[in-house]
């Protein structure tokens, strides 16, 4: 136990703190949205979410306890094993696994149930930091060095899509961020963006206004363009541009229809009119806004919340935990999570950079870029500006697997942070 | 120079953080929309119960209705009870009662509503309404009972209650709650998703005090409740309470099916019950007073009751091997060399004559001939061979297989082939001479009252049937499921039929059911008397009528009545006279009928005496109050006993105290 001591003293405090008092107003409001008034629920009840999540909680520090005592060289040392054993485990299920809610993607042990999709955020960031550790590896230049990127991505996701857990593949997305930050140029992330927001825009408003809108736009910056960079192919750069956008706007079309599943489709159209649906997919956004707005400024009080009683929101303890927070204390608690996670994500991104290793360095910003891809998510659903995944609010949302793999992912890498000072860098 | 893409990372996150921010400013601060009125009051979602489909006979009249009856809720903290015993003496309730009624709702919950007494009946509710609101802590829910015009049927409709622990967990879309209504057997069962209709949610406001104080957000999320869709069958209720009344004091069925479309005009499983007294308040004590009687009552015979079609299975026989080519109409059999029995009657020269005599060698024959058809040398070989092409040829008659009729558990019944007796004897190890008695409808073969109308049917029809079905018409477009529309072909053609017919009008005229024939209706049948290891021969008589446009085919089952011209052979024939000409005329044969009582021959299928403390322990198991004030058995005492198995004969009443009253 000779490290105990630098541990304690070096591990970063402000991150522990936050987990704590994100894993405690989560278990509050987790009791508040199984509470039953007339059944007087006990909080420690294991019959129910709340103690449930205690015991999540409980078993969580034991593993946290168990993270730390571990050398922190391990992880690094093990990335593509652990990328193996979870790879494996998500196969099994495919096989073995049990159908909950219509996806066959957990594995029961006894009343409990584990998700290894969960798990595979861990794998992937381990993985691609051990990948991109090598400092020969150059994200902005070379572009064969993304393929084993693609890969180390790819697997994993076509197995958590064929057990039709599409809400955890799209959490892949948030190592765009991380792919950013080491190199990968500025544009590709803007054209993602750009994409999104022509799907949103195409499904909001006739297609040829759009196209019209396009045309001219590009007139304009030909026409402003230097006269240099158009002679050096500036002009049918932009023309190309123009004319893919237009056909991203078509092509919307045939994605809505042909591409997505038919509840996949609804939950996108929701989000732009959650009226066209009030009874179906739009009633769990409009409930849950309602749910929401109904807390005003300072809330109904822990445990007073009476749109949750009746059941309108539905997965309340699950994905739809912002609700209680919103509707039992109001803005006011609302704004609270939300600066928590700000303040998470932004400290990991502080601390991953202060790393003296690439990997460490890596894996740091795999952990807020997933924690933040939850939290933009998850939050987004409940308020209406994102179509409703179901991904978990990490350290707030009831369940076993998201609260094991957001520990372990979050401590892993504040070991590997609290032994910087060990550490040789290696570029 | 990437290390600075730190700040647009943090950047973007502060952003989404900013726009989150906003965004609940704007929900929960500034958009007075989603804040309800006060906070004070609360919302209340209150689910509305639709009525059930009505179930209606072929000429229009009603079968099944809904009587709105009213439950009385207690909430035990809010009770304020200035006066029992007069509160008693309007609810027509003891003293005692009302004490253990309220500690069993305490006992369940002292402040969630729960039932004080169930179904009240609009006569009740009215006359005690008025009362009640010097009582604060009551309050009525509106329901419905099933109820049901006549005493008959209660098999065929089946029943409807609470719904089980079982089928809560195993439903497979949430749809129904604890407390829910879902039909459990017969037409209800199999029709439930067409009878339930659609619930209806109201969200209502109500402040602390649970005063109600208007539709919540005006009432634009509430649903409205839709009535379930009325059912039209093809049952008629005239001939069908004649039919149970023949039926009276007999173990036994009648299925009569409507050759040319397939419907079920009646239905009869005997003994019977009403089907009112599992609509009541007394369901649990009803029902298994009903579960414990020796006769099963609530076995639905027509479909579930397996026996052996004996001599009517002669006519399948005739047409095969006519069909096959084995025989001519004008083919000839003598007892000679034949191991099988008969009685005396005139020679057989013909397949009508053979029909008419029920002769046993001639079918005896005719079953040689079908299995040894082929040109196999070997004798264990060929009737292998034979006895699938014979079991191919029957199966199409439905023998064996499921008819698909629309009620629950209908029975498959078993028609032999070669892998079924190759378990018994080996493979090639028995032949014609071990399963010779299939000839007769005796051996391994086994049906069900309803297989043997649909054979009815088929010969009426000469050669297809319809899938015999209860519900001809779903909703007011009357819509006809499309597998009842889909004709189903024997194989046999339609020339084959005319010399069996020919021998089923020469029984009735002449032969075995000469007794039972009525003036002025060619009817063709075929009487059969089927063995049975306990008691008494059951008697068996298929038939159809009029002969030259068949209206009505039917199959009679009595048990343990002996021949088919004695029990069986006569209620078929009131049954079709009365069908077809709405009256009558043998009423001395119909009084004889009426009177058999056939009880005291049923052998019981529990030999053994059960003994006496057994019984004793069952029903105190019974009686033991289970605490939950949902359970009628805890509602009031003086249910009725379970009834003696004597007294349960013919259909089945209760005392009079325990008869739902009815508008």
């Amino acid at each position: 136990m000779a490290e105990s001591k630098p541990i304690t003293k070096n591990v970063d405090w402000m991150v522990v703190l936050i987990y704590i008092a994100c894993l405690m107003i989560g278990w509050l409001n987790i009791y508040a949205a199984v509470y039953n008034p007339e059944a007087h629920t006990n909080m420690f009840d294991l019959s129910n979410n709340a103690g449930k999540q205690l015991m999540w909680i409980g078993t969580a520090a034991l593993l946290i306890i168990c993270i730390l005592v571990i050398d922190y060289k391990f992880y690094e040392t093990f990335s593509f094993v652990i990328y193996a054993v979870v790879i494996f485990l998500l196969v099994v299920v495919l096989f073995a696994g049990s159908n909950i809610n219509g996806s066959r993607s957990w594995i029961k042990l006894g009343s409990f149930s584990l998700q290894p999709a969960e798990f595979s955020k861990l794998a992937v960031s381990l993985a691609i930091s051990k990948y991109l550790s090598d400092p020969a590896i150059s994200l902005n230049r070379k572009l064969k060095d993304y393929y084993p990127i693609m890969g180390i991505i790819a697997l994993p996701a076509f197995l958590i899509l064929l057990s039709n857990e599409t809400g955890s593949m799209l959490v892949f997305a948030s190592f765009a961020i991380v792919l950013y930050r080491e190199g990968m140029p500025g544009f590709i992330p803007a054209i993602g963006m750009i994409g999104a927001a022509l799907l949103i825009i195409t499904l909001l408003f006739v297609k040829w206004y759009i196209a019209g809108a396009i045309i001219v736009i590009a007139g304009l910056v030909i026409w402003l363009m230097p006269v240099m960079t158009r002679r050096r192919g500036g002009l049918w750069a932009t023309i190309i541009v123009a004319f893919v956008m237009i056909g991203i706007v078509f092509g919307v079309d045939f994605f809505m229809n042909n591409v997505l599943q038919k509840h996949q489709r609804g939950r996108i159209m929701v989000l732009l009119d959650p009226d066209s649906d009030p009874r179906g997919i739009g009633w769990n956004v409009i409930q849950s806004k309602i749910a929401i707005g109904s807390g005003g400024l300072w809330g109904k009080g822990f445990l007073q919340g009476t749109q949750t009683k009746f059941d309108f929101v539905p997965e309340q303890s699950t994905d739809f935990i912002f609700c209680t927070v919103g509707e039992e204390h109001g803005f006011l608690g609302t704004t609270i999570v939300v600066f928590l996670f700000v303040a998470l994500i932004s400290r990991l991104v502080v601390l991953a950079e202060r790393q003296r290793s690439r990997f460490a360095r890596v894996y740091g910003y795999c952990v807020a870029g997933i924690i933040f891809f939850h939290f933009l998510v998850n939050v987004g659903m409940t308020i209406g500006l994102m179509p409703v995944i179901g991904i978990p609010l990490p350290f707030f949302s009831y369940g076993g697997s998201s609260l094991w793999s957001f520990s372990v992912l979050l401590f892993i890498f504040l070991k590997i942070d609290a032994q910087r000072p060990f550490t040789l860098s290696r570029g | 120079m990437l290390e600075s893409r730190r700040f647009v990372i943090i950047g973007f996150f502060a952003l989404v953080g900013v726009i989150y921010l906003l965004r609940l400013f704007y929900l929960q601060v500034l958009d007075e929309s989603y804040s309800i009125e006060s906070s004070s009051n609360s919302i209340k979602r209150v689910t509305e119960i639709p009525f059930r489909g009505q179930i209606y006979d072929r000429y229009g009249k009603l079968i099944v209705y809904n009587t709105p009856v009213y439950d009385l809720l207690v909430t035990p903290n809010r009770v304020k009870m200035d006066d029992t015993l007069r509160f008693c003496q309007v609810l027509g309730i003891e003293r005692h009662d009302f004490d253990s009624l309220m500690a069993a709702a305490r006992a369940y919950s002292p402040v969630k509503p729960s039932l004080f007494l169930r179904q009240l009946s609009k006569e009740d509710f009215a006359s005690i309404q008025d009362i009640m609101v010097d009582y604060s802590g009551f309050e009525f829910a509106k329901s419905s009972l099933r109820t049901y015009t006549a005493p008959t049927l209660a098999n065929t409709l089946g029943y409807v209650s609470e719904i089980t622990k079982g089928q809560l967990e195993k439903q497979e879309e949430p749809y129904y709650r604890q407390g829910d209504y879902i039909g459990q057997s017969g037409v209800e069962r199999i029709y439930e998703n067409e009878l339930r209709g659609k619930r209806g949610t109201k969200f209502v406001m109500q402040n602390v005090a649970g005063v109600y104080k208007g539709p919540w957000k005006n009432g634009e999320l509430d649903t409205m409740a839709v009535a379930g869709e009325n059912l039209y069958t093809g049952l008629d209720l005239e001939v069908q309470q004649y039919a149970d009344s023949l039926m009276v004091n007999k173990v036994g069925s009648v299925v009569a099916i409507e050759p040319k479309t397939g419907q079920i005009i009646s239905m009869v499983s005997a003994p019977t019950y009403d089907p009112n007294i599992l609509a009541s308040r007394y369901f649990s004590k009803n029902f298994a007073a009903l579960a414990r009687n020796p006769y099963k009552p609530l076995f639905n015979r027509p479909v579930m009751a397996s026996y052996r079609p004996g001599s009517t299975f002669k006519l399948i026989q005739a047409l095969i091997g006519l069909q096959e080519g084995v025989i001519t109409p004008s083919s000839g059999f003598t007892h000679a060399n034949c191991p099988v029995g008969c009685h005396n009657h005139p020679a057989t020269s013909t397949v009508a004559l053979g029909v008419t005599h029920s002769c046993n060698p001639y079918f005896y024959n005719v079953f040689r001939r079908l299995i040894y058809k082929n040109n196999i040398k070997n004798t264990f070989k060929a009737s292998a061979v034979g006895l699938d092409a014979w079991h191919d040829d029957i199966a199409k008659f439905g023998i064996g297989q499921r008819l698909g009729i629309d009620l629950p558990s209908e029975y498959k019944g078993n028609l032999p082939n070669k892998k079924y007796y190759d378990r018994f004897y080996g493979e090639y190890r028995w032949k014609f001479s071990n399963i010779y008695s299939l000839s007769i409808g005796e051996g391994e073969l086994l049906i069900t009252p309803l297989k043997m109308a649909n054979v009815a049917a088929i010969i009426a029809n000469r050669g297809y049937f319809y899938t015999p079905h209860v519900i001809h018409g779903i909703g007011d477009k009357k819509t006809v499921k499309p597998e009842f529309l889909e004709r189903h072909e024997t194989g046999v053609d339609a020339h084959n039929f005319e010399p069996v017919i020919e021998g089923m009008i020469g029984a009735v005229e002449a032969g075995t059911a000469r007794r039972s024939r009525v003036e002025g209706i060619t009817i063709a049948g075929k009487t059969g008397t089927s063995q049975n290891k306990r008691g008494d021969d059951h008697s068996i008589f298929i038939a159809f009528a009029p002969v030259e446009d068949p209206k009505i085919a039917i199959a009679v089952f009595v048990e343990n009545a002996g021949a088919g011209g004695s029990a069986a052979a006569p209620i078929a024939n009131l049954i079709i006279e009365k069908y077809l000409s709405r009256k009558v005329t043998n009423k001395a044969l119909e009084e004889r009928m009426m009177k058999l009582d056939l009880m005291s021959k049923v052998v019981l299928p529990t030999t053994k005496k059960p003994d006496d403390t057994e019984t004793k322990k069952k029903t105190e198991e019974v009686k033991k109050p289970t605490g939950d004030p949902n359970d009628p058995a805890n509602r009031l005492p003086g249910a009725p006993h379970p009834a003696n198995p004597a007294a349960m004969r013919g259909p089945i009443t209760l005392p009079k105290q325990n008869q739902q009253k009815r508008l």
